[in-house]
């Protein structure tokens, strides 16, 4: 097969090249439509996704339910379908849970690069890595059992079950991505700054902070929008341990109930019911500000000089 | 000609009387299944599922040519699983409304009666409620123990997801329609119920009695005691039947099964796990 072994054939070494790169490149074609073919069908089924939401949330639209469903409240039982509670509810939420796990995320990061002894950075990489392997039911209980107690014992108003609650159990959840996406982005720059700034005679953290950190800010955006969404998204910790109240909260100890708990609690109902065509616009908005964010960080991404230089 | 028309008529008799057969004599016993075979699947109402898996047990023992599978999932996916020829037997805790019986063309098989249980912790000192402190607790117009003769502490209200069959009884049979606390805290399911009010001495819900134990205590309603003889006898009023539900005319197999769990021996399966049977 090697190509060394078959050059110096002089009259037939010509074709047999020609063969072997006809043969090679067939090989090539078929793995490119196999890519192709993979690429084509998680694109597909994001977009058949999309468009069974909006396919199945048309009618309630052209049914005039949708000013029903835009309003601060729901009691299905009363004819209120109100799902704004729980929008305001996830972005509380996602919000929160980001404000906590983002800088302790950076915090870890910063002490694996420099600031923390050297020793200690196996182990801790270790933990996270350990962490993410943790499924998601196993945080919710843990929490029920630990947390939710903890939390109404401090603040007797309190059932336990609520945004406090939420926000620390799922800040724990995102953690882990958000330290790996940045961890892997510094390692990176790492390998090539670290001699050059120490010959400069940077301290590791002068290096971390005014070399390594505008040289990483795309790892530190994606971070921040893989870890966003990733809390809007999730499901088994807010119906565990959020409460599930369909209100705006008013303190962190309210209970609160997220869009994709709602999801959760209504998929039960009967299907023919107002409830339940509910869901798919509750559906829809969650694509919507997953879709947004996304957008909106990559463009403001593209407008930093940091992100320009390395994309 | 002649002949095989005389066997056609010997074949379809045969078949009416292994219809009738196993419809009318064996279908009270396992030994109604000896003959048969095939698949049944049952998915739906969680309070369903120990009844369901123990008979499940007792007829794949008899006879391992049947397998039988359980799943949960709630009341409305036990109507949209079977409605959309999922599963064999969909259960519910609640009746069909019209506009499924219409949608889907299901046929429908109560077979216990389960009592809905105001429940509190243990360490609550609170024993007995009158229905209209109940209402006004739910509704939010009762917000400490004290007002009931507890401690001076905050209610912690829990209540259940709208699709739940026991909310619905508890809403219909005790609310009567009344309102619920928007800031009560929802849990999914009769066991996340239970689980919430065991940890918190504060807290209130509602669960099927059969759910009661020592880790969660059932509170007197107008000072009867919410157990499954009052609930039988009338004395308890909050109370719901359970059902299976199939799409048009159960094949021969689900039709046995649904006869077993309504006959003798079924009964005595939905007894050993605290709900009580529905005798025709």
């Amino acid at each position: 097969m090697s190509i060394q072994r078959e050059i110096p054939l002089a009259p037939t070494a010509e074709a047999a090249l020609k063969t072997h790169w006809r043969r090679l490149n067939r090989r090539q074609g078929r793995v490119q439509a196999l890519l192709l073919l993979a690429t084509l069908i998680s694109c597909g089924s994001v977009v058949a996704i999309l468009g069974f939401l909006t396919y199945f949330t048309v009618p309630i639209l052209t049914e005039g339910h949708l000013t029903a469903i835009f309003s601060w409240s729901w009691r299905p039982f009363h004819g209120k379908f109100g799902i704004l509670p729980m929008v305001a509810g996830s972005l509380c939420l996602a919000a929160s849970a980001m404000a906590v796990a983002y800088p302790l995320g950076l915090g870890i990061c910063g002490f694996a690069h420099g600031l923390g002894p050297r020793w200690l950075r196996g182990p801790l990489m270790g933990l996270i890595n350990f962490m993410t392997s943790i499924p998601t039911v196993v945080y919710g209980f843990v929490s029920v059992i630990f947390l939710v107690p903890l939390v109404r014992t401090t603040f007797p108003a309190s059932t336990g079950y609520s945004w406090l609650t939420a926000t620390l159990t799922l800040s724990l959840m995102i953690l882990p991505t958000i330290v790996l996406l940045i961890q892997a982005q510094l390692q990176q720059v790492d390998a090539k700054v670290r001699l050059a700034s120490a010959a400069l005679g940077f301290s590791p953290s002068q290096t971390l902070l005014w070399v390594m950190r505008p040289l990483a800010a795309r790892g530190l955006w994606a971070a921040a929008v893989l870890g966003f969404s990733r809390a809007l998204g999730d499901t088994l910790i807010a119906l565990m341990v959020a409460g599930n109240a369909p209100q705006v909260p008013h303190s962190m100890l309210d209970s609160i109930r997220t869009l994709t708990a709602h999801i959760a609690l209504v998929v039960a109902t009967d299907s023919t019911s107002r409830a339940y065509q509910s869901i798919f616009v509750s559906g829809l908005i969650l694509f919507a500000v997953t879709g947004a964010v996304n957008l909106s960080l990559r463009r403001l991404q593209s407008r930093t000089p940091a992100g320009k230089r390395h994309a | 000609m002649f002949q095989s028309t005389k066997r056609l008529l010997a074949v379809i008799l045969a078949l009416v009387f292994c219809l009738c057969a196993a419809s009318f004599v064996g279908a009270q016993n396992l030994a109604s299944f000896k003959t048969l075979k095939g698949k049944i699947d049952i998915a739906g109402g969680t309070a369903h599922i120990p009844v369901m898996k123990d008979a499940a047990e007792q007829i794949m023992k008899f006879n391992p040519n049947i397998r039988i599978t359980v799943a949960g999932g709630g009341s409305g996916v036990g109507v949209q699983k079977v409605g959309a020829g999922l599963v064999d037997i969909g259960d519910t805790g609640r009746a069909l409304t019209k506009a499924e019986i219409a949608k889907y063309g299901l046929k429908t098989f109560p077979f216990a009666i389960d009592g809905v249980a105001l429940a509190v912790n243990p360490k609550n000192p609170v024993s007995a409620l009158t229905s209209r402190q109940i209402q006004d607790i739910f509704a939010g117009k009762i917000k400490n123990w004290k007002a009931v003769g507890g401690p001076n502490e905050p209610i912690h209200l829990f209540t259940r997801d709208e699709a739940s069959g026991t909310r619905a009884t508890f809403w219909k049979e005790l609310l009567k329609k009344g309102p619920i606390n928007a800031k009560a805290n929802v849990v999914p399911s009769n066991g996340a119920m239970k689980m919430a009010i065991a940890q918190d001495p504060q807290a209130i819900g509602y669960v099927g009695i059969g759910f009661l134990d020592k880790t969660v205590k059932g509170i007197k309603l107008n000072r009867v005691e919410p157990t499954q003889e009052n609930a039988k006898s009338g004395k308890y009023p909050v109370t719901r039947l359970l059902y299976m539900n199939t799409k048009g005319e159960p094949s021969p197999l689900v039709k046995t099964f649904i006869a077993y769990i309504r006959g003798p021996e079924g009964a005595k399966i939905i007894k050993k796990h605290g709900f009580l049977p529905l005798t025709k």
